[in-house]
């Protein structure tokens, strides 16, 4: 497998009943591509929490996961109202979801948390008022 | 211990959605009810037990690939998340036990 391959996703603001399929098809993807289930579980680890993040969060967006050999990487769009501190928003335990969201298990500021901890690489380059975009990477070790 | 077998013999839960895959182990009980923590930590084939009946208890299921929901204190899925569980093919139980007791229960049965 030496070429890039792209896959690209729509999401939609409050629509629960969809979060989650963007991480489960490349999921699938990579299973089938012979990937180690250790880098598969980061992925959709990450993707997930980047998933409901833009459902919670945002007014829609679309995911774009490029796969090469070497790397997965994995951009999240969305138009919202950003992040007013970044730095805030990484500390576990910061959240700024609604009761609502709490209810459905979600909302205890760990999703940003997780895709660090998940990922080897997220930057995140948000404006307030416009929407965010996150760039995270899961790196493949190459076997000799 | 197989799905299949495990939905069998167990009278205490209540069979709400028999799923596909019957044929994957059960590896043993999993709580928790935050969905961060229980995707990044359960183990894969847990049968998970929860209070949380939604969707998105559907989509992180379906994520760590648990064998089977295992939905505790009388909870119940709605409308979209049932659909969500036979789209999905999730294997998914209930009981009106307490989380540790339910788990308890799984675990004792599956060390017999």
């Amino acid at each position: 497998m030496n070429d890039k391959i792209i896959l690209k996703y729509k999401v939609d603001c409050d629509d629960f009943t969809r979060a989650g399929e963007a991480s489960s098809s490349v999921k699938r993807k990579l299973k089938l591509m012979g990937f180690d289930p250790e880098i598969i579980r980061k992925v959709a680890i990450s993707l997930y929490e980047g998933e409901i993040n833009m459902v919670i969060h945002s007014y829609g967006g679309t995911i774009e996961v490029i796969i090469s050999p070497d790397e997965i990487e994995m951009i999240l769009v969305d138009k919202g109202p950003g992040i007013e501190n970044i730095e805030l928003a990484m500390q576990a335990g910061y959240s700024t979801a609604p009761d609502k969201i709490r209810s459905l298990g979600f909302g205890a500021g760990m999703g940003l948390p997780n895709m660090k901890k998940y990922s080897d690489d997220l930057n995140i380059e948000s404006i307030v008022g416009v929407g965010t975009t996150l760039r995270i990477r899961v790196y493949v070790p190459i076997e000799e | 211990m197989t799905i299949e077998k495990f939905v069998e013999c167990f009278a205490e839960l209540k069979v709400i959605n028999k799923g596909t895959q019957l044929d994957r182990e059960v590896t043993g009980p999993y709580c928790c009810d935050l969905l961060s923590i229980a995707m990044s930590k359960m183990p894969q084939g847990a049968a998970w037990v929860t209070v949380m009946a939604n969707v998105n208890t559907l989509a992180v299921a379906t994520l760590a690939e648990a064998a089977c929901i295992i939905l505790a204190e009388g909870a119940t899925l709605d409308t979209d998340a049932l659909d969500k569980a036979k789209e999905k093919g999730v294997t998914v139980l209930g009981t009106h036990l307490p989380v540790f007791e339910t788990a308890l229960l799984v675990y004792n049965r599956i060390n017999e």
